[in-house]
C-alpha cells in the first residue's frame, strides 16, 4: 500500500463494454490487519478482474461519518458498490476462496 | 472517584431518575461503568435504558448516545415519544445521539482476521458529538448472530468494555435472558460491576413487572424483587425498603367528620398520620363514614385521595348526596381526587406502584382506600400482607392518614379483618348490623384506638338526608335495643312510667281520702264521746237532783209523820234552805 489511504486507486484501463468494479475498502488506519487486506485484494483483483476494478480505501479514523453508511462494524470490510447488489466482506480477505464466493467473481 | 478516608476508592453513582430505582440501588447506576439489564423480551429493557438516557439528559444534564441494534431509529422516535420526550428536538439540541446498528449476516461473507474496530470508531464519533457521558447498547448480542466468530466477538466486547470504562462512559448493555445462563451469550461474564435482571411474570392471569438487582459490586441494594410499572410517563420502581418503625408522629388530632364519632376518640379525633380502619358487613355504611372524613378535611383545605375499588367516582358523589355530603365542588377545586379502578386490573402490586405515585404526586394529605378488602382478590394473603404494610408504612412516614374501609363477609368473625391487617391498625371503628324484631340497624363502636381513652360504647348510626348521627342505643332489661325496637322500647318506657306516676297519684288520693275518711271517723267518734260524757254527766246532775229530791220528799215525810229530826245538819239546812 502505498500510503494512500483516501485516495483511489484506477487499474489502468477501463474497457467500455465490460462492468466495472467499484470495491470499496473500509479500514482504520494503517494497522496490520488493513495492509494485508490491501495486499490480498489488490492482488485477487489483479487475477481476476484485470482492468477492470477501482478499488476506494475510506479511513474511518478521518471519516468516521461514513461508517453509518454502509454499516461498517468489523475492520477491515470490503464493499461491492458495483456491481450490485452491495456485497459486504469483513476480514483481512486471506482467504481467497471465500472473497472470492463473496464477491461472486467466478474464477477463471 | 471521590476518596474515602482510608484511600480506597468510593464507587460514586450515576444517578437515573427513575422513579425507585436510585433508592433502590442507593444512588443510581456505577458511574463510568457498564451496567447490565437482562430479561426476558418484552420485559422492558430498552424502556429502562431509554429512561436512563433521558432523564440524564434533561436532568442531570449528562448528554447520551442510544445504539440500537434492533429497532430502527423510526421506530425508536415513536418510542420516546410515548413516554413524552421529542426525540428529535433532544438529537437537534444534542443532548442524545443515536446510532442504529445493522448486521445481517447473509450479507456478510468472514473472509479472514478482523476486529470490530468499526464499531469503536462509530461510538466514539457519536460519543464525542454530543460530549455524551451515558450510553446505553440495546442489544449488543445481535452481533452475535451477525457475526459467526464468537472468539473475535468475545475479545472484542471484552475490549469494548474496558474502553468504555477509560473514558468514563455510563454505559447500559442489554441483554436477553438465556435458559442457563443470565443472558443468552453470557454477557454478565463482561458486565460484571452492576447486573439487573427485569421480569415478567404472569400469575392467575394477572401479569406483574418485576426488577432486582443481581449485583452490584462494591455498593450496597435492595436484593428483593421490587415490582416495576411501565406508565405514560416511564418506569416507576416501588421502593420497597422496609421502612421500619422509626417515623416521627404527630400529636396534631384531626376530625373525623362527625362530631359524635369524635367525641367517641376522646373528644378530638383521630391522630394525624394515623392508620384507621372502619371494617363492617354490606351495607353498614363505611363509604358514607369515608366520604364524611374526605369531606371534613376538604373542609379544612387539605388535599385527599380517594381510591375506590368498588364504585365509580360519579357514583360515590352521587350516592353521597343523599346523606347530604356534596363531594363534587371539591373535585372541581381539585382537593379531593378519586381514582377509581377495579382492583382486577392489574396486580397487587402493580396497585401499590400506582398508590405510591399517585400519593407523590398529588401529595394528599388523607388517604383513603375503599375497600381494602377488594385488594385480596388479587393476591394471596401473605401477598397482600406484606404490600399493604410497605403501604401503610411509606403513608405513616410521610404522615398520611390514611382511611381503609374492609368488608367484612358475614358469617365471618367481625372481629377479624380479611388480610390480618389488624396490627397494622392505629384506630379501628367497627361498623355491624344489628338484627332484632325483623330488622337490622347499623351499630357503631370503636375496637381499638391506639393512644387515646376511647369510648367503650355502642352507638347505633342514623343515616339521614342531613348526615350522620350517632345515637345512644337503649340499653336496658331487654339488653341492646336499637332502631324502632329501640324507639319502642323507650315509648314502653314512657308509657310505663306515665302509668306509674298515674297509679302514684291514685294511690295518694286514696290514702288522702283514707286519711280524710279516718279523720271523720275521729271526729264522729269524738263528737260521740262528748255526747256520752254530757250525758254522763247530765245523769249525775239528775242523779244527784233526784236523791236530793229523794232526802227532801223523805224530811217531808218525817216531817209529816212528825218523827225526830235528823241530825244531819246540812239536811237542816236543806230544810231550811226548801222552807
Amino acid at each position: 500500500m502505498k500510503n494512500k489511504p483516501t485516495g483511489k486507486k484506477k487499474s489502468a484501463k477501463s474497457p467500455p463494454v465490460e462492468e466495472v468494479w467499484i470495491l470499496r475498502l473500509y479500514v482504520a488506519g494503517q494497522t496490520p490487519k488493513s495492509i494485508a487486506a490491501f495486499a490480498n485484494l489488490k492482488k485477487i483483483c489483479d487475477e481476476h478482474l484485470a482492468g477492470k476494478y477501482r478499488i476506494e480505501i475510506v479511513d474511518l479514523l478521518k471519516n468516521p461519518t461514513l461508517a453509518k453508511g454502509d454499516q461498517i462494524l468489523a475492520l477491515p470490510t470490503l464493499v461491492r458498490q458495483l456491481p450490485p447488489p452491495v456485497k459486504k466482506l469483513i476480514g483481512d480477505l486471506a482467504n481467497t476462496e471465500r472473497v472470492l464466493i463473496g464477491l461472486d467473481i467466478k474464477p477463471l | 472517584m471521590v476518596k474515602a478516608k482510608h484511600g480506597v476508592d468510593i464507587l460514586e453513582k450515576c444517578p437515573t431518575g427513575i422513579r425507585g430505582f436510585d433508592e433502590i440501588s442507593d444512588g443510581g447506576l456505577p458511574k463510568g461503568r457498564p451496567t447490565l439489564i437482562c430479561g426476558s423480551a418484552g420485559c422492558g429493557k430498552t424502556v429502562l435504558g431509554m429512561e436512563f438516557l433521558l432523564r440524564g439528559a434533561i436532568q442531570y444534564k449528562e448528554p447520551g448516545v442510544f445504539v440500537s441494534f434492533e429497532e430502527t431509529p423510526k421506530d425508536l422516535a415513536k418510542n420516546f415519544s410515548s413516554l413524552g420526550y421529542d426525540l428529535n428536538d433532544m438529537i437537534a439540541r444534542k443532548l442524545i445521539a443515536m446510532d442504529h446498528i445493522y448486521i445481517e449476516r447473509s450479507e456478510i461473507e468472514e473472509t479472514g482476521e478482523y476486529d470490530l474496530e468499526g464499531l469503536f470508531i462509530r461510538l466514539a464519533y457519536a460519543i464525542d458529538s454530543i460530549k455524551a457521558k451515558r450510553i446505553v447498547l440495546d442489544t449488543i448480542e445481535s452481533l452475535f448472530s451477525g457475526l459467526t466468530n464468537a472468539g473475535i466477538l468475545r475479545a472484542e466486547l471484552r475490549r469494548l468494555f474496558h474502553w468504555l470504562k477509560d473514558r468514563g462512559i455510563t454505559a447500559v448493555v442489554t441483554g436477553e435472558s438465556g435458559e442457563n445462563s443470565m443472558t443468552r451469550y453470557s454477557l454478565e461474564e463482561y458486565v460484571a460491576d452492576c447486573v439487573i435482571l427485569l421480569d415478567f411474570r404472569v400469575t392467575e392471569q394477572i401479569s406483574t413487572r418485576r426488577l432486582r438487582i443481581i449485583k452490584y459490586r462494591g455498593s450496597s441494594h435492595g436484593a428483593d424483587e421490587y415490582p416495576f410499572l411501565i406508565e405514560k410517563t416511564g418506569i416507576s420502581i416501588l421502593p420497597v425498603t422496609s421502612l421500619g418503625l422509626d417515623h416521627t408522629v404527630s400529636n396534631e388530632r384531626i376530625s373525623s367528620g362527625i362530631p359524635r364519632l369524635d367525641n367517641m376518640l376522646a373528644g378530638q379525633g383521630f391522630y394525624r398520620g394515623s392508620t384507621i380502619l372502619i371494617s363492617g358487613t354490606a351495607g353498614t355504611g363505611k363509604t358514607s363514614f369515608a366520604t364524611k372524613f374526605a369531606e371534613s378535611a376538604c373542609k379544612r383545605g387539605e388535599r385527599c385521595l380517594y381510591l375506590a375499588f368498588e364504585e365509580s367516582a360519579n357514583q360515590i358523589v352521587r350516592n353521597m348526596k343523599s346523606i347530604g355530603t356534596d363531594l363534587s365542588p371539591w373535585v372541581k377545586k381539585g382537593k379531593l381526587k378519586f381514582h377509581a379502578s377495579r382492583p382486577t386490573l392489574y396486580g397487587l402490586e402493580m396497585h401499590l406502584v400506582t398508590i405510591h405515585n399517585l400519593i407523590s404526586d398529588f401529595k394528599p394529605r388523607i388517604v383513603i382506600v375503599d375497600p381494602v378488602s377488594n385488594l385480596t382478590a388479587v393476591g394471596t394473603s401473605v401477598e397482600v400482607k406484606s404490600v399493604l404494610t410497605r403501604l401503610f408504612d411509606y403513608l405513616k412516614a410521610s404522615h398520611v392518614t390514611t382511611l381503609l374501609t374492609d368488608l367484612v363477609h358475614f358469617g365471618s368473625g367481625l372481629e377479624r379483618t380479611n388480610e390480618e391487617i389488624s396490627s397494622l391498625i392505629d384506630t379501628w371503628v367497627l361498623l355491624r348490623d344489628i338484627e332484632i324484631n325483623g330488622e337490622r340497624n347499623r351499630g357503631l363502636y370503636i375496637l381499638k384506638s391506639r393512644g387515646m381513652a376511647h369510648s367503650n360504647q355502642i352507638r347505633e348510626v342514623l343515616l339521614s338526608d342531613s348526615g350522620i348521627d350517632l345515637v345512644e342505643v337503649y340499653l336496658g332489661s331487654e339488653g341492646v335495643l336499637t332502631g324502632s325496637a329501640r324507639a319502642t322500647q323507650e315509648a314502653k318506657e314512657r308509657a310505663e312510667s306515665r302509668d306509674y306516676q298515674r297509679e302514684m297519684d291514685r294511690k295518694m288520693r286514696e290514702q288522702e281520702h283514707k286519711r280524710k275518711s279516718l279523720e271523720a271517723r275521729i271526729k264522729a267518734l269524738r263528737a260521740e264521746f262528748e255526747m256520752e260524757s254530757e250525758e254522763l254527766r247530765m245523769m249525775a246532775k239528775d242523779e244527784k237532783k233526784r236523791r236530793n229530791d229523794v232526802v227532801a220528799e223523805r224530811d217531808e215525810m218525817v216531817r209529816l209523820r212528825k218523827a225526830d229530826r235528823s241530825t244531819n245538819p246540812r239536811k237542816e239546812g236543806k230544810r231550811k234552805g226548801v222552807r
